[in-house]
């Protein structure tokens, strides 16, 4: 019996057999003991996988051995085997961060839920990514989606509860509108495996219901995406969820979204059409710019951090959709690069805010919100945290020696390719925003007094401290040695752009 | 509405009939129509039944609330400890062929323990719904 065959579907499986054992034991101890080695064992498959890939190229695993295309196909590419380490890589840092950041934001007796819903929104998302089958893709997707509401509404503001029933009734439309498309998809090719419909759908993708699935597919993704527009969802959800879901979520849930839309862009439909022969780049471009200058511009305002990097993250989606507008390696490069950057960068970000507010939370009390009047003065009671948001605040302006700068260096490279030269001025525009609400917590923790009143606190607990500074410091490490984000990003991107449909 | 006779009497002679074709519909659904999700939402349908005349006080002493989420989590296990089972077994994820040295045979046992486990699940989580919602309010009787 060789285990590394079963890889693939051990990557799955165990953070799925976690939630369940969670439940079983109905105490926080042991459910937080075996989700999290669950996460840390799939960190380590991901890893291996993603070695394994690149040594070897496609792996394809038949779940119950009916072979692909009749049965479910766990299929891994460069792609994929980057968003896995990603995923389970964040769900490893956080887990040890939710132990001691949940103490005191949800009431101790649903302390095993919380690790149940984790261990299965890690699963949904890790299946997302992993599977080559569509109907199965829709399945994860509401795994993860159902149990990131009851995540969300675990928060301990009130507000909480209607941010994750707006999370449910957007999601819910996003999901119905995915499993639409699929449906036409399955209709028309008579198959659901991805790698099949691809030779399949080249010959229907102009016909109407081909156009139709697209459309439904698109919008249903770009929900999920929070993709300006359609990203009211967003804010809220980041705001009143548990520190450690924000992290989470942040880094994760957007992105694997995003991964969605490139596979049925890039590998079903094929960019030929999607981006050759459809208005779409254009409107892409649009929305693109919409997210980066608007979205930018409105977190400036925000007088809660954790509302303020929320809206941030919606402008940094809008980076990461205008790569993929210029249909070209560097551009589609730059966008899955961005990913991992964003998302590496945007969770340190909320997994030290969250230590932050665990600090100032008194017993008993509900956390309080992170508003600039509360963190003013912050740096000189947690110099730590306050470097740490900074260091992270620099990677989203892009500053070199940041992962942020490798992932925009790469998308400028690309606009210039395309002799797009104003894009590079807006790119420039948006970092500009970026500066300005990086500035405003620079300006409120370093240089305001602290509120009268406030005793002098200490710098947050090392526990919460720690992963938080692991995800900066790797921010750190992708700005320097980009062998891994940009080798395996613009590896994927080959094996994207313009391959043959 | 523990006092109306006619219901306590229809409800002790149908109760046993209906978690007995959750049975049946639980082991004929490899032949006919039925299976685990059907069985499951009858036999909870059953409980459910039992509830709504003697009360949820009483019902949660039959089926205390540990057990229905106990049921949930185990229904889940059960089904992908099958899979792990395939694993174990040589095969791949899934994979009933290997449960048994005779293939069909190792398929139909498969099946069977998949279908245990969603009627498991199903009817646990029918319990918890039913539960939450008539504790709501007070209307503990």
């Amino acid at each position: 019996m060789a285990l590394a065959q079963h890889l693939p579907a051990l990557q799955v499986i165990l953070p799925l057999i976690s939630a369940p054992l969670a439940i079983l034991f109905r105490r926080a101890g042991p459910a937080f003991l075996i989700v999290t080695a669950a996460a840390w064992l799939s960190f380590a498959i991901a890893i291996a996988l993603f070695l394994q890939v690149d040594a070897s190229g496609l792996i394809s695993y038949p779940m119950g051995n009916w072979q692909p295309p009749w049965g479910i196909e766990y299929r891994l590419d460069r792609l994929n085997s980057f968003m896995l380490v990603l995923v389970s890589g964040m769900a490893a840092i956080v887990l040890p961060y939710a132990r001691g950041s949940i103490e005191r934001e949800i009431p101790h007796e649903s302390h095993y839920m919380f690790y149940a819903m984790l261990g299965l929104c890690l699963t949904g998302l890790l299946g997302i990514v992993i599977t080559g089958d569509a109907f199965n893709l829709f399945v994860f997707l509401e795994v993860s989606s159902l149990s990131t509401y009851v995540l969300i509404a675990m928060g301990r503001d009130r507000r909480a509860l209607t941010a994750a029933y707006q999370y449910l009734i957007m999601g819910s439309i996003g999901a119905t509108f995915i499993v639409i498309g699929i449906g036409f998809l399955y209709l028309m090719t008579g198959t659901l495996n991805l790698a099949d419909m691809v030779p399949r759908v080249a010959v229907i993708e102009s016909s109407r219901p081909g156009l139709a699935a697209l459309a439904f597919i698109s919008v249903g993704v770009s929900l999920k995406v929070a993709l300006f527009p359609l990203h009211q969802w967003l804010p809220n959800a980041y705001t009143y969820a548990p520190s450690s879901v924000s992290a989470f979520l942040a880094a994760t849930a957007t992105k694997v979204a995003l991964y969605a839309l490139i596979r049925f862009y890039f590998t079903v439909f094929g960019d030929n059409f999607v981006f050759g022969k459809l208005p779409l780049p254009e409107f892409m471009l649009i929305l693109s710019l919409f997210a980066m200058l608007f979205a930018n511009a409105i977190a400036i305002f925000q007088d809660n951090l954790k509302r303020l990097f929320a809206y941030s993250s919606v402008g940094q989606i809008g980076y990461i959709t205008l790569g993929l507008s210029f249909d070209s390696v560097h551009g589609v490069g730059a966008s899955i690069m961005h990913l991992f950057n964003h998302g590496v960068a945007k969770g340190a970000i909320f997994l030290l805010i969250g230590g932050a507010v665990a600090r100032m939370t008194t017993r008993q009390a509900a956390p309080p919100a992170p508003t600039f009047e509360r963190i003013a003065g912050l740096s000189k009671a947690m110099p730590l945290t306050c470097f740490g948001v900074v260091l992270g605040g620099l990677s989203l302006i892009g500053v070199p020696g940041t992962a942020g700068f490798v992932s925009k260096w790469y998308l400028v490279l690309a606009a210039m390719e395309k002799g797009q030269w104003w894009l590079v001025g807006a790119i420039l525009v948006s970092s500009l925003l970026a500066v300005a609400y990086v500035w405003r917590f620079v300006e409120a923790a370093y240089f305001r007094a602290p509120p009268a009143g406030r005793e002098t606190g200490k710098e947050a607990p090392f526990a919460l401290l720690i992963p938080g500074w692991l995800l900066i410091l790797a921010t750190l490490w992708f700005g320097l040695d980009t062998s891994f984000t940009a080798g395996a990003a613009l590896d994927a991107a080959q094996q994207l752009v313009h391959s043959g449909n | 509405m523990r006092d109306d006779l006619v219901l306590r009497v229809v409800g002790r002679l149908l109760i046993p009939a209906i978690l007995l074709f959750a049975l049946y519909v639980q082991f004929h659904g490899d032949f006919g129509p039925g299976g685990g999700f059907q069985a499951g939402v009858m036999a909870a349908a059953g409980i459910i039944f039992y509830s709504l005349i003697h009360g949820l006080v009483a019902t949660r002493r039959i089926v205390p609330d540990w057990v229905v989420e106990t049921m949930v989590a185990a229904g889940v296990l059960i089904y992908a400890s099958v899979g792990l089972a395939g694993i174990l077994l040589g095969g791949h994820y899934l994979d009933y062929s290997v449960l048994s040295s005779d293939p069909i045979h190792g398929q139909h046992r498969g099946i069977f323990w998949v279908e245990v486990g969603v009627a498991v699940t199903v009817c646990g989580v029918m319990l918890k719904i039913y539960y939450m919602f008539a504790s709501r309010g007070g209307a503990e009787d």
